[in-house]
């Protein structure tokens, strides 16, 4: 659990983050949105206190990080930036191995390790742990940024638009697999992005920040069915919100499981997105519904156009 | 013509007037009298050139290896041409005469090393240190063998060896000593410039305005203040400290080689990405590791090709330093020159020069040790 209370920092004359207070829960995966310039990044660095604070307290399960030595506290947090940071003299293995080496692990748990997590990233072919930073594409080089944050098992990972610069279909692709892996291990994940599609797309929550403070926090659906005001409507989309709401949504959640319908079925796990787009590609206003391979019922255009929480 | 024979012709032409219309050596009548020109093989020489010429300038494939290993050659054969024409002059002469090398015979060494020179340029590390090598081997061979006994400047080396081994011993420690005391205050000088954005504050201005005083007139400036810090503290007068000797010249190159060191150590710093820098210390790294694992591996080339350029100037420099007394090779520059006698000019001049070059091969190799690839 993070807490960030009463939070405060300016830069020069600059109020960066105003009085700012957010509760971010075990396990979670917690997103902060907002335009540049918003803070998003400072508050992310006000955690592991890359960022010091002039006024307020940031909690780390109720201590203050204010309290402990600076280089434990970082260890126990995994870091991962949009520039990826790797250091260009270590290879990929000994990149991804940098915490753990700190911490002082056998090399035997490092080796171990770094196998479990290059599996885990999918970036197991062979003798890839050997090779040197420049030799990866930028895809590569950010899963190598992310293996590298994970490496220590750490409970809390912060990520700093880690897939701000990488193409839409690379950057879906290590989504999908963040996702994925917050999911089995429960890490609680603060993840920074300008990007509303991925932040409605990756957050349990997100918090959309505007001028240094919250503007409104809430799952994806609260922000897009009820912006708390203009601006955070403004920003969520307006009238094409509907449409995130459509990429927010299970298909499972909206089928009808009494009715069959004919064409190429979707994937119950699929989102309402996916549905729609399936519909248009084949023509029809309702498609069949199927889990795990089984007919399950059909999902019809009629009922995304009158979508109701 | 293309561009790559240029050069090629250019230092044959060179050669070639040096052959023809420059003295190859003098027949001297004793160590400080000047003596008459002697050219017995100019035609021969002035032949050689036009074909390193030819061989420079033709589009046959064989042409590059042909240049360079005409000049390999003529670096280590014009000196023994000279030894051989020398025994034959000192044949019919009286037994103090001398044979002093001439300018025909420096401007075609010269040409001949800058000849090896380009032509190694674009040939791999080791194949351009055993050339090297290979000269330096084939021409010490020759020297130890006597094969050079017969010219001046090795006759001078023979005469002043044992005072010759004291001073290239002392102009070593000198250039040692002067090198780890820059390296230990220059580093954390540098450090701190770069922590503290001060790369063009009091500290590195103060540094490069020490650049433009002369070395004589510093060397002279200090001898007051550390004739007076010797009388001050007579513990420091006991170890060999005063306003002469070993102690002010050292001073005086450590101050000379500290903005080199200071620069390169901020340049070296600055080669860190910012972004490795931010995720170390994101991801736990103390100053001192940060330096240690990251900001020293990486700035470490950088440094060390600052180091390199360190130790050539101070073994330059190092050469007044017998001004005020340090010793040295410079010494038998300055004796010479109050003595007249050339041979004994040449025979510092020459010494500095190959401990110059020595130690700056020494330097690129190890340069070129921390750029492989694990």
């Amino acid at each position: 659990m993070i807490e960030f209370d009463h939070v405060h920092k300016r830069f020069g004359e600059h109020v960066v983050i105003d009085d700012l207070s957010l509760r971010v829960e075990d396990g979670e995966f917690f997103v902060l949105v907002g335009p540049s310039g918003s803070g998003k990044s400072t508050l992310l660095r006000t955690v592991n206190r890359l960022v010091h604070i002039d006024r307020g307290s940031v909690r780390i399960d109720g201590v203050d990080v204010a309290t402990q030595e600076v280089e434990t506290l970082r260890r126990g947090i995994g870091y991962a930036i949009q520039s990826v940071g790797l250091f260009p003299h270590r290879t990929v293995g000994e990149n991804i191995a940098t915490v753990p080496r700190l911490l002082g692990w056998s090399s035997v748990d490092i080796r171990a390790r770094v196998a479990e997590l290059l599996a885990l990233l999918k970036l197991d072919e062979p003798a890839f742990a050997d090779r040197y930073p420049d030799t990866l594409s930028g895809g590569q080089q950010q899963r190598v940024g992310v293996a590298r944050a994970l490496a220590a098992r750490p409970r809390i990972v912060l990520m700093d638009e880690p897939f701000g610069a990488l193409d839409p279909v690379t950057r879906e692709s290590l989504q999908a697999s963040l996702k994925a892996i917050q999911r089995d291990t429960a890490t609680t994940i603060l993840f920074v992005t300008h990007d509303m599609d991925e932040a409605f797309g990756l957050g349990q929550r997100v918090a959309l920040m505007l001028d240094g403070k919250v503007a409104q926090v809430g799952t994806p659906l609260e922000l897009i069915r009820h912006p708390a005001n203009e601006r955070v409507r403004e920003f969520v989309g307006g009238s094409r919100a509907r449409l995130r709401e459509l990429a927010v949504r299970r298909v499972r959640d909206s089928m009808r499981k009494d009715e069959r319908a004919d064409g190429d079925a979707v994937d119950g796990g699929a989102s309402l997105q996916d549905a729609l787009g399936a519909m248009l590609a084949q023509g029809r206003d309702r498609l069949p519904v199927s889990e795990a391979g089984q007919p399950a019922g059909a999902i019809l255009l009629a009922d995304l156009v009158a979508l109701r929480e | 013509m293309n561009r790559r024979a240029l050069p090629v012709a250019v230092l044959a032409g060179a050669g070639l007037f040096a052959a023809l219309a420059l003295p190859f050596l003098y027949l001297t009548p004793n160590r400080l009298l000047s003596g008459a020109p002697h050219s017995p093989q100019a035609l021969a020489l002035a032949a050689t050139w036009a074909l390193v010429a030819a061989f420079g300038t033709t589009s046959a494939k064989g042409g590059p290896v042909a240049v360079a290993s005409m000049a390999w050659l003529l670096i280590a054969g014009l000196p023994l041409l000279a030894s051989i024409d020398a025994h034959s002059l000192l044949l019919t002469t009286i037994p103090s005469a001398r044979v002093p090398l001439g300018a025909g015979f420096w401007s075609m060494w010269l040409a001949a090393v800058l000849l090896m020179l380009d032509r190694l340029r674009d040939v791999r590390m080791a194949g351009r240190i055993g050339a090297w090598l290979s000269l330096l081997a084939a021409l010490v061979a020759m020297g130890l063998g006597g094969c050079f006994d017969t010219l001046a400047l090795v006759r001078e080396f023979h005469a002043q060896r044992g005072p010759f081994m004291d001073a290239l011993l002392t102009h070593l420690v000198l250039a040692a000593t002067t090198l780890v005391l820059a390296l230990v205050v220059g580093v954390p000088l540098g450090w701190w410039a770069w922590r503290t954005r001060r790369t063009d504050g009091l500290v590195v201005g103060g540094l490069a305005f020490l650049q433009t005083v002369p070395s004589l007139a510093l060397f002279a400036l200090l001898i007051g203040p550390f004739a007076w810090l010797a009388q001050a503290w007579p513990a420091l007068g006991a170890i060999g400290f005063g306003g002469t000797g070993a102690a002010p010249a050292v001073f005086a190159l450590v101050l000379y080689a500290l903005l080199p060191v200071v620069r390169y150590t901020v340049a070296g710093l600055g080669a860190v990405p910012a972004d490795a820098r931010d995720a170390a210390r994101g991801l736990g790294m103390s100053r001192v590791q940060l330096l240690a694992r990251v900001q020293l591996p990486l700035g470490w080339p950088v440094l060390l090709a600052g180091l390199r350029i360190v130790a050539v100037q101070t073994i330059g420099l190092a050469a007044v330093a017998t001004l005020i007394g340090a010793g040295g090779l410079g010494r038998f520059v300055f004796l010479g020159i109050g003595q007249g006698a050339n041979d004994m000019v040449m025979l510092g001049t020459l010494a500095i020069i190959a401990l110059a070059l020595v130690v700056d091969l020494l330097f690129q190799a190890m340069l070129a040790l921390t750029e492989r690839r694990p």
